[in-house]
């Protein structure tokens, strides 16, 4: 599959979740396990453009398609916009949630450059954080569309 | 040099987190994220029943199946077979009994995880079941099966104040039930180990605490503390769920018998029996006056039981008490004709009160202002159900109603938490600070054994640096059991402890460099290692009197709920919280301390319980096993109450609980104002909510 723009193989066993292949067989292991049932967002990455959880596909899915983690955001030492807005409004404690909202937030505001607070809420309500309480996730999902707005 | 208190980047500032770049970036290494070339997969075969004898393990299948390196029983512990954090009495691996469901019998080494976790069913375990005790109050009877030799109860406690059998004019009473909740931190138990050379091990782990880790595993691995060196990993939350040991020793046998690394890591299913929850609690109180009384008595049973084990949860055992004497001031208020806002700061405990066990408030106790804060607060607008947002009724687009039966309730509460270890316990934290210079500059090193679990710890420690020594550049080394024990990151001690240290360290460094000529002339490193202690504690006395605590933070809550009462659905439309924080040395990570703590509130409140029939666990997933999420969150609205504490660094208490222990009491008030009913049991259901 092509893993953040570059063409990846491994030899797996058939019931290897695409979750399972980036992080033990290619070593991405910024895409998280928190639940392994699609109900957290911990995993989130885009497959063909679409966001998805990782830990629902299997690997063999997303055979010859194009697969983007949060890896995939940033070259360099330079930060993502989104991941700038998250370290500025104190939207990261353990972390553990992070790259898979950085990957949501991504997702929503490629679509939806001006979203409702309501909108947020809808988009993210697959992403659990069990530390921040939410607010300065919300926070930082603002400061980036206010300055992607600015910016554009 | 001298101390800047305004120092760019020092304390009281918003300063950013020193690990957020790689954890945006994905490039945080967690436990889980932990790999060693030729590293073996551990997995663990956990009871299926609550109570049973252990008749026979065979595992000549297991040893046979494919990739499988090793299988371990209780046989091949070399050395102590229990541990414990306070009390060893948890077998490494169950011997001839098993006390709950889930508790580990066996473990197996394999190539990769999948063979592991296959391995575990070729292990054969012949049980003879027993009748499990499942309820507290059946533990108690005499009757009831010992789960324990020495008999169900684990500690009781009296506490007899004045005189216990004096009179009131009005008495107010009920019985109160909270639920057992689970800390769901979202990275799950992980932790690699790899045998040493010298025939010891290193273990890289998450956890809150790596000496009280070390002091347990190197007697059951029987090898000296110094051959068992703990490395901190990343953890992914915690909340107490990492107070007590889970896969650490299984790791490190596995890790000594094949003489290969090993990883282990849970799955969410596996989190829910690997570790210990929030206990439940059920509770009888009758009150004749609010808060400060002359005349108490308190009586507190802990008991064992065949459910799932418990231990520290955020808030530890202050929740369970808020909730059940919160219940009782808002009958008194009722009963006394005020409002239930005008009772507490009409009858708050204040510096100088004093409390059951006799002992008095020796530090601030700002519970007035924290509640007039709250006071002041506007409530949020009415809004028309007709023509609302489906998704802004209660349920959200689970309600299939319009609106019909709306109604709003508002709640108060308010509470407290002892900060740090009680009842004489030599509570200490070591630091080592190191100054040196190269051609950027003066650099500050500083190493602890404490744990950043999420709560902002290192970037706390890098302000305090900052502060006292004048240095922008600091340096945290990764902490390791190689120093001094720093204590848990529990009971919302570090800031006040490693924070102690780490600034009596930089102290002393300070001094030794402007004795040699200051920061200019640094020709070679100077350093520092200090300890810090809290003023001693005492014990109780036989009748509960004493000076157990060395301070407390207080906080309020009041949440504003509206209720379908028709569907029995919840919408929490906001809460505020005002918290004594003594000083707040970064006012950004407080406010994500006061709303992450009131979201964990907020889900004891509505929607948190682990689910027991007969000992048995039917909710561990996070499919079933519901925490908040960002529909369920209302905004929170902080009020940071500052009054800084004497005798503690800057006069910063500790700021993680007070929320969790307010919030879920002020959410079930609110419920009660809106409804009517009595709800005397946490989490609240749709059920209770429409009577049912
Ligand atoms: S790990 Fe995929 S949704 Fe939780
Ligand atoms: S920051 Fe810890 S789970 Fe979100």
């Amino acid at each position: 599959m092509r893993v953040n723009g570059a063409w990846r193989e491994a030899d797996v066993w058939p019931g290897t979740s695409l979750l399972a292949f980036l992080r033990e067989a290619l070593g991405l292991y910024g895409s998280k396990n928190a639940c392994e049932q699609g109900e957290c967002g911990s995993c989130s990455v885009w497959l063909d453009g679409t966001l998805a959880c990782s830990c629902l596909v299997l690997a063999a899915q997303a055979h010859e398609r194009e697969v983007r983690t949060v890896e995939g955001l940033t070259s360099g030492d330079r930060l993502h916009p989104i991941q700038e807005a998250f370290l500025e409004a104190g939207a990261v404690q353990c972390g553990f949630c992070t790259p898979g909202f950085v990957v949501a937030v991504a997702d929503l505001l490629d679509k939806d450059a001006n979203p409702s607070p309501a909108t947020v809420r809808e988009a993210l309500s697959g992403n659990l954080c069990r530390c921040t309480g939410y607010q300065k996730i919300l926070d930082a999902v603002q400061l980036a569309a206010e300055r992607r707005r600015a910016g554009s | 040099m001298s101390v800047d208190i305004r120092r760019q980047g020092g304390v009281g500032q918003s300063v950013r987190r020193v690990d957020g770049v790689p954890k945006v970036k994905g490039e945080f290494e967690y436990a889980s994220d932990l790999r060693r070339d030729g590293m073996l997969w551990g997995a663990t075969l956990r009871s299926p029943h609550p109570h049973a004898r252990i008749v026979s393990i065979d595992t000549t299948a297991a040893l046979e199946a494919p990739g499988v390196v090793a299988v371990l029983t209780h046989t091949d512990v070399p050395g102590k077979k229990t541990f414990g954090l306070d009390v060893q009495d948890q077998p490494v691996l169950a011997a001839d009994l098993v006390r709950y469901a889930g508790e580990a019998v066996a473990v197996v080494a394999a190539e990769d995880h999948e063979l592991a976790r296959a391995a575990l069913k070729a292990i054969a375990v012949n049980y003879e079941v027993l009748t499990p005790v499942t309820d507290m109050e059946q533990a108690l009877e005499p009757t009831a099966p010992p789960v324990h030799p020495q008999g169900n109860v684990v500690r009781t406690l009296t506490i007899v104040h004045g005189d216990p059998n004096a009179l009131a004019d009005a008495w107010v009473e009920g019985m109160y039930e909270t639920g057992m909740q689970d800390q769901a931190p979202l990275g799950p138990e992980a932790g690699l180990a790899v045998p040493a050379a010298d025939g010891g091990v290193d273990l890289f782990i998450a956890t809150q605490w790596l000496h009280a880790d070390l002091e347990q595993l190197a007697p059951c691995l029987d090898l000296p503390l110094e051959k068992v060196r703990l490395h901190l990993s990343g953890v992914g939350g915690a909340f107490g769920a990492r107070e007590d040991v889970s896969m650490q020793i299984h790791a490190c046998l596995l890790a000594l018998r094949t003489k290969r690394p090993i990883k282990m890591s849970y799955g969410r299913q596996e989190s829910f029996y690997g570790h210990v929850h929030r206990h439940p609690s059920r509770v009888w109180m009758r009150h004749g006056a609010p808060y400060e009384v002359p005349n108490a008595r308190l009586e507190g049973t802990a008991v064992f039981t065949n459910n799932p084990p418990c231990g520290a949860m955020r808030g530890f055992g202050a929740v369970q008490a808020c909730f059940a004497y919160e219940a009782q001031m808002d009958k008194l208020a009722v009963e006394l004709n005020l409002d239930p806002i005008e009772l507490r700061i009409k009858n708050a405990l204040r510096s100088g009160s004093v409390l059951p066990t006799g002992q008095p408030i020796a530090g601030v106790a700002p519970v007035r202002e924290c509640l007039q804060r709250l006071q002041q607060l506007p409530l949020p607008p009415e809004e028309s159900a007709l023509d609302r947002d489906p998704m802004l009724l209660p349920g959200g687009a689970g309600n299939v109603g319009h609106g019909e039966a709306l109604k709003r309730g508002v709640g108060v509460a308010v509470g407290y938490k002892n900060l740090g270890y009680s009842e004489g316990f030599d509570d200490a934290s070591e630091a080592w600070v190191r100054v040196s210079a190269d051609r950027e500059g003066p650099l500050a090193e500083v190493k602890t054994a404490a744990v950043d679990v999420g709560q902002g710890l290192d970037t706390i420690v890098t302000q305090i640096v900052r502060t006292e020594l004048g240095i922008d550049r600091v340096l945290i080394r990764p902490p390791d059991t190689a120093i001094g024990s720093a204590g848990s990151s529990s009971a919302s001690r570090q800031t006040m402890m490693t924070g102690g240290a780490v600034q009596l360290a930089c102290q002393a460094v300070r001094a030794e460099i402007e004795r040699s000529g200051g920061l200019q002339d640094l020709r070679r490193p100077v350093e520092a290692t200090r300890v810090f202690h809290h003023r001693p504690t005492g014990k109780l006395d036989a009748s509960g009197q004493g000076d157990p605590h060395v301070t407390f933070a207080f906080g309020a809550a009041r949440a504003v709920v509206e209720v379908d009462q028709e569907l029995g659905l919840v919408r929490v439309l906001q809460l505020a919280v005002a918290q004594d924080v003594g000083r707040a040395l970064n006012p950004q990570s407080v406010l994500g301390q006061i709303e992450g703590g009131s979201a964990q509130g907020l889900g004891l409140a509505l929607m948190e319980e682990v689910a027991l029939v007969d000992g048995q666990l039917k909710n561990a997933s996070f499919t079933d096993y519901l925490i908040p999420t960002i529909l369920d969150m209302p905004p929170v609205v902080c009020e940071i109450v500052e009054e800084p504490e004497p005798g503690l660094p800057y006069g910063a208490k500790g700021v993680g609980e007070p929320s969790t222990v307010v919030v879920p009491a002020a959410v079930v008030a609110a419920l009660r104002n809106a409804t009517g009913r009595e709800l005397r049991r946490a989490p609240v259901k749709p059920d209770d909510l429409v009577g049912l």
